[in-house]
């Protein structure tokens, strides 16, 4: 009989959830080729993450508008005329053949935007050109005096506080009352007050406006999921999750209102992170079993060397996204960790983490010393640089990847990638990459 | 308890530094001579930092205390004193790229070590470099930028230096989250800095000689 999946170790999840990405269900595989490529796309990534030397180097296109971009589509045209991105994206499959490759949905929708109205970014040809790609604005959205409002009730804190504040439509849900209020006869009615008041009903329209807008959204980027894998290939990630000090730092807080906060008050930072940690491991996991993939992509950014000092790191930044990847991994998924910058001071933090378990790009990391350290722990990747991709010639890139295979992806364990999701994209050099260690990196 | 503000500042003791910032105001100190004090303060947390010693939160949180400082000691000043400064530097995030962590910490770094900081703030025409270069004469221009998009944003800011025949007067360092030697090479700058330290270091270099 079939274990339930309460009762599953954590390794068989991670089988059960590998097995189901593996059968591909309703997935019209485009030749026997394609069905084979794919499965061999499964493994090799499985083989690599649990450093079973895999058949060789995989090949992950780590990129936001990188696609578009080669094929002339702007970043506008992508969050807007969704089926220019979906064409982009396709061509790009079929013109570069990565093993592993980034979802459309990166680019976002910016006609929901418009519909709620969203301040937290600029993007294309809203505060910034149609050829840029969308951009995070700097601000407190969390105010000082919020932190308790938080950790007494995260969800109530981002319903009526903190959605009223990053999206103009939404500002009347300011004025609804706290769902626990509605308890039996009497708490029904009264709770029901504010859904009479017309700005509130406009904001609910506001909300049933994007929420169609998003099937539209999201039906383009499915069908072209389900499309990507007919033709061979694997998306990267099945869900996102994010360490808990980003979401202070980058989502509520800002980057200085938290580095400030870590002095003046470092009791209710720590309170904060703990109270969040458990909503994001149930994010990744809840999105890596609708996806039907394991693989939980968290980027990672005020961690990153110089950003904070190593006993801050300890402190503030370590124990609760150590807990996020450890309570993934309880779930059976693989963490994803992508590390913008650099992350030299914190690599032995790194090997406290169970063999084989999670995956971590590196950007600008001392790679040789992050195989030192690590090769025996976990599996990393990355570190081709943009610059290099975007200015330089393919016979450097080759020369670039031909180092990081043979020094970093000695015996498996490596994953060839670009450092930053990639906005732009020059084709020699991408083929380069991509070419060269399809051949290259074959292990023997 | 210290009673010494340059230490309790430097320390990021923001409570001890505030207490006797005010009781050396109360006792009628000259205000100059306090935010002397505080300066030299700055100056040493910058210094730390270059040692590796203090981190970005360090900066901005020193830098936050300052501030605390200077609104106390503000109304008090007849009026604002000029620090003899060692030379000029223009700085701005490229056209293009709103990103402005990096350009700040930077532009404070350089404040500190005793520049003149043009800050032209985000997204930056290349133009505005070109006119605050004439207008100021600065002799060193930061070009910061934290996309790719930077790239070009740079090498475009370079190139209409050079047009309007300003290239030899002035060198030119970029820097950013992507930024590298390959980088500059492509934009035509004189050097990249890895970080706020390498800028300070590339200015002092250049305004020296």
């Amino acid at each position: 009989m079939e274990k339930k999946w309460q009762e599953m170790s954590a390794e068989e999840k991670r089988e059960a959830r590998f097995a189901t990405l593996l059968s591909a269900e309703g997935v019209h595989f485009q030749s026997p080729e394609a069905e084979a490529s794919f499965k061999a796309n499964v493994k090799r990534l499985k083989d690599v993450i649990q450093l079973k030397k895999p058949d060789r180097v995989p090949v992950l296109i780590l990129g936001t508008f990188v696609q578009a971009h080669l094929y002339g589509v702007t970043p506008f045209e992508c969050m807007y005329q969704y089926e220019k991105l979906i064409s982009a994206h396709r061509k790009f499959l079929q013109d570069y053949k990565p093993d592993l490759f980034s979802s459309p949905a990166f680019a976002g929708s910016g006609k929901i935007l418009d519909i709620l109205g969203y301040k937290q970014y600029k993007w294309p040809g809203h505060g910034i050109s149609e050829k840029a790609g969308y951009q995070y604005v700097e601000g407190e959205y969390m105010l000082t005096e919020e932190y308790q409002a938080l950790i007494d009730d995260p969800s109530d804190f981002w319903l009526r506080i903190y959605l009223p504040r990053i999206f103009t439509a939404l500002e009347p849900m300011a004025q609804i009352a706290p769902f626990p209020n509605l308890w039996e006869i009497v708490g029904v009615s009264g709770q029901m007050i504010p859904f009479g008041i017309p700005p509130v009903q406009n904001a609910l329209k506001a909300l049933m406006e994007a929420g169609n807008e998003a099937m539209a959204w999201i039906q383009n980027i499915v069908a072209f999921q389900m499309e990507a894998k007919g033709m061979g290939f694997l998306n990267t990630a099945g869900g996102a999750a994010k360490a808990p000090f980003d979401i202070l730092a980058d989502t509520l807080r800002g980057t200085r209102a938290m580095m400030i906060d870590m002095y003046r008050q470092p009791g209710v930072v720590l309170r904060a992170l703990e109270r969040l940690t458990p909503l994001y491991i149930k994010q990744g996991a809840s999105m890596a079993t609708f996806s039907g993939n394991p693989v939980v992509f968290i980027p990672l950014h005020k961690g990153a060397d110089g950003f904070m000092s190593d006993e801050q790191f300890k402190k503030f930044y370590w124990p609760t996204l150590k807990a996020l990847i450890l309570g993934l991994v309880a779930e059976g998924c693989v963490p994803f960790l992508f590390c913008e910058g650099s992350f030299n001071t914190r690599l032995e933090y790194l090997t406290e983490l169970p063999r084989g378990s999670c995956f971590w790009i590196f950007d600008r990391t001392d790679m040789t010393n992050a195989k030192k350290l690590l090769g025996n722990t976990i599996c990393i990747g990355g570190n081709v640089p943009s610059g290099l991709i975007l200015t330089g010639t393919a016979e450097q890139v080759k020369a670039y990847c031909k180092n990081l295979i043979d020094v970093v992806g000695k015996d498996g364990g490596y994953i060839i990638s670009f450092g930053t999701s990639m906005d732009e994209g020059k084709p020699d050099t991408i083929h380069a990459m991509i070419d060269f260690t399809k051949e290259y990196g074959v292990y023997k | 308890m210290a009673k010494d503000l340059v230490s309790a500042l430097a320390d990021l003791k923001e409570k001890e530094a505030l207490k006797i910032v005010e009781d050396r105001l109360g006792g009628g100190e000259d205000p100059l001579k306090i935010l002397d004090d505080a300066r030299r303060a700055v100056e040493i947390v910058g210094k730390r930092f270059a040692d590796g010693e203090y981190f970005i939160p360090d900066l901005v949180y020193s830098g936050e205390i300052l501030k605390r400082i200077t609104d106390i000691i503000k109304p008090k000043l007849a009026k604002a004193s000029e620090v003899k400064r060692r030379g000029k530097v223009v700085i701005g995030t490229v056209a293009g790229d709103i990103h402005d962590i990096g350009k700040d910490i930077v532009v404070f770094m350089l404040d500190v070590s005793g520049f003149e900081v043009f800050d032209l703030g985000i997204d930056v025409p290349s133009q505005k470099f070109v006119d605050t270069i004439k207008e100021t004469g600065s002799k060193v221009v930061g070009l910061s930028g934290f996309l790719t998009l930077a790239f070009q944003s740079m090498k475009d800011t370079v190139e209409a230096i050079r047009k309007a025949g300003l290239r030899n007067e002035v060198k030119i360092m970029i820097g950013g989250g992507q930024i590298d030697d390959q980088v500059r090479s492509f934009t035509g700058a004189d050097a990249y800095g890895k970080d706020a330290m390498a800028a300070v270091e590339l200015t002092r270099g250049w305004l020296r000689g």
